[in-house]
């Protein structure tokens, strides 16, 4: 089980009782569906809760940060058919935050759906739940279940003139389906390409249908923000940044897992409460928000605070709250190599500059590592991100190529040695152990 | 948890491209979730019950599954090679596939990787001889903070597989 530390638990206030503390009756028992409950005994108004959500401050939890009241308010008020979509597709690399709401907490998303529901207008909802996870999938439909059976889901919720109905979906291995049009032809039943946009899913989503998509941790928040009122949520975090958020913490730290703090938490601070660095070593690089956000070496880590712009300023991405912590044992060129690997198996191929770019950037990356690397390599790798970004229809060239242009930039002497003398700058044995699976003085 | 849910309907005709009633049944239950005019959307499930029944995806039983939902086979075909964890070749029994990615490579990965390998005395997408095991490089699970991560027959999460729970998930194999 993933360890969690928090400051202002909200989405993790669930979370204490591990595994058993995910059904039905422990969620109303701590105040959970009284919010679904009050919307439809007060008959609130669509306009009253999207302008709520608005005050919140709230932002996609996905990796945009797309302010998630605006995205709700431009979904067109007269069509008949709608629909509300989940994206619990997390393989962005470092994330895995989703998963664990959905194992200890499913219900917060499910009310934080339904009330989209009734916000939006539409009368149906998708979960679409990563595929490697399919312990997850059972267990969110095994709430839906519960949900169903209580009259929190299907027609004329508790009684009111409400109807909305709740399903999972499960994918089966593809990182392209995160992207929010990708998901929406896979539901579908197609390969899961990215559409080009525009149109925007509001206007044409799921079966051509206007749809809202937000992530999980998005709609896990709607209860809470309901419950304490916008301005309130907003005052956890800092202006423009409102609330909390879930930070996955991965790598070289003594407690790897997910931790609930405010926007605004300094990175110094969540370091220390992942149990700060293994072994005592010393911090050499943070990728601050998932593989396709640009890496950060230490110093600069070290300065940021987890919000939005904090870290753009600091020339990377909060993205989706995944932390990869990276200590002095590593070789900055291998664990390019790896994303850039990565990036080449899942770009979905539809795209020219993403489909070969992709393998381009992979295969010379893996030439410098594996000590063939040429003196013109690093502006190669920087001429071929060039052609990627900005030029296909989903940011997934942009993904693959952020993490190239960032481990260049800011390890460009360490690229520069590997090529020079054909080896790592770290040496071989202290990268073996850096891992943690083999025990000191065992073959 | 069961670790292996294949081939589980040990009535059924295995070399028989159709698929039982229960499988069918289970499908059912997943068209029913989208609109009456959207039966394609349970593909995916459907799939996935039909490589549950068969232990991997023959284009017979891929033609069976586009037949049950009113789709062309190559659209079925499209979808079952498009996403990774449909297995379009015979595969061993568990088939193990461990999670390469940078976070669990920095907890060890790779390691555990080279590990199974050494043990199975297999590569990637390799399977041994006896048929009971297939090794395979996953992406990114989802389950980072857990690493190393390995997935057994694509529906079990093993967590923290260091070499010690990597020998005890092997000889759980049987």
């Amino acid at each position: 089980m993933a360890l969690i530390d928090t400051i202002n638990p909200l989405l993790t206030t669930g979370w204490s009782k591990g595994d058993a503390g995910w059904s039905l009756k422990d969620y109303e028992a701590r105040g959970g569906y009284a919010q679904l409950k009050r919307i439809l005994a007060n008959k609130m108004s669509s306009d009253d809760i999207i302008a709520e959500v608005k005050k919140s401050g709230l932002r996609g939890r996905g990796g945009a940060g797309f302010p998630t009241g605006l995205k709700w308010s431009f979904m067109p008020k007269a069509a008949p058919e709608k629909y509300v979509v989940c994206n619990t597709d997390e393989g962005e690399p470092g994330t895995f935050k989703d998963r664990d709401l959905l194992r200890y907490d499913p219900h917060s998303v499910i009310e934080g759906m339904i009330i989209a529901g009734y916000a939006v207008g539409a009368a149906r909802g998708y979960n679409y739940i990563h595929g490697e996870i399919f312990e997850i999938y059972r267990r969110f439909e095994a709430a839906l279940d519960e949900a169903r059976a209580a009259g929190y889901l299907g027609q004329r919720i508790l009684g009111s003139d409400f109807s909305f109905d709740l399903f999972a979906h499960h994918g089966w291995g593809a990182y392209v389906c995160g992207e929010e049009t990708g998901l929406l032809e896979s539901i579908e039943g197609k390969k899961g390409q990215p559409r080009f946009k525009p149109p925007f899913p509001a206007n044409f989503g799921l079966y051509g249908k206007p749809t809202t998509i937000n992530n999980t941790e998005t709609f896990a928040a709607i209860p809470f923000i309901l419950g304490m009122g916008g301005d309130a949520y907003l005052n956890l975090g800092k202006p423009n940044n409102g609330g909390t958020k879930l930070f996955s913490v991965s790598g070289h730290v003594n407690r790897p897992g997910n931790y609930e703090v405010p926007m605004g938490t300094p990175f110094a601070k969540l370091l220390e409460m992942a149990g700060g660095m293994r072994g005592g070593r010393q911090l050499k690089a943070v990728i601050p928000g998932g593989s396709s956000a640009p890496v950060l070496p230490a110093e600069v880590m070290m300065e940021c605070t987890m919000d939005y712009e904090s870290i753009a300023k600091a020339g990377s991405m909060l993205g989706s709250g995944a932390v990869i912590v990276m200590d002095e044992t590593v070789c900055m060129v291998k664990a390019l190599e790896r994303l850039s690997y990565f990036y080449y198996e899942e770009s979905c191929g539809q795209c020219t500059p993403c489909r070969e770019g992709s393998g381009w950037l992979y295969r010379v990356v893996h030439r410098i590592e594996h000590g063939e690397g040429r003196a013109e390599d690093l502006d190669l790798l920087n001429r071929v991100t060039d052609n990627m970004m900005g030029k296909t229809i989903c940011a997934l060239a942009d993904a693959a190529a952020f993490p190239v242009r960032g481990f260049i930039k800011n390890f460009r002497s360490e690229f520069e040695y590997h090529i020079e003398h054909r080896k790592c700058l770290v040496d071989p044995e202290v990268q073996r152990m850096g891992s943690g699976f083999f025990k000191a003085g065992a073959a | 948890m069961l670790i292996d849910e294949r081939g589980m309907n040990s009535e059924h005709d295995m070399l028989s491209p159709e698929l039982s009633s229960e499988a069918l049944a289970k499908i059912d239950l997943e068209v029913a979730k989208y609109p009456v005019d959207q039966k394609q959307s349970a593909v995916m499930a459907a799939l996935v019950i039909a490589q549950d029944e068969k232990g991997w995806l023959p284009k017979e039983t891929i033609a069976v599954v586009a037949g049950y939902l009113g789709m062309a086979p190559m659209a079925v075909y499209e979808v079952a090679s498009f996403y990774n964890m449909y297995d379009l070749q015979p595969v061993g029994k568990y088939k193990l596939t461990v999670c390469t990615n940078l976070p669990c490579a920095l907890s060890g990965g790779v390691h555990a990787a080279d590990y199974v390998k050494q043990k199975l005395g297999i590569d990637f997408n390799e399977t041994t001889p006896d048929g009971k095991f297939t090794l395979k490089e996953g992406e990114c699970m989802g389950a980072c903070g857990d690493a190393p991560v390995m997935l057994v027959n694509n529906k079990r999460m093993c967590s923290f597989m260091l070499p010690e729970q990597i020998d005890k998930l092997l000889a759980e194999c049987n």
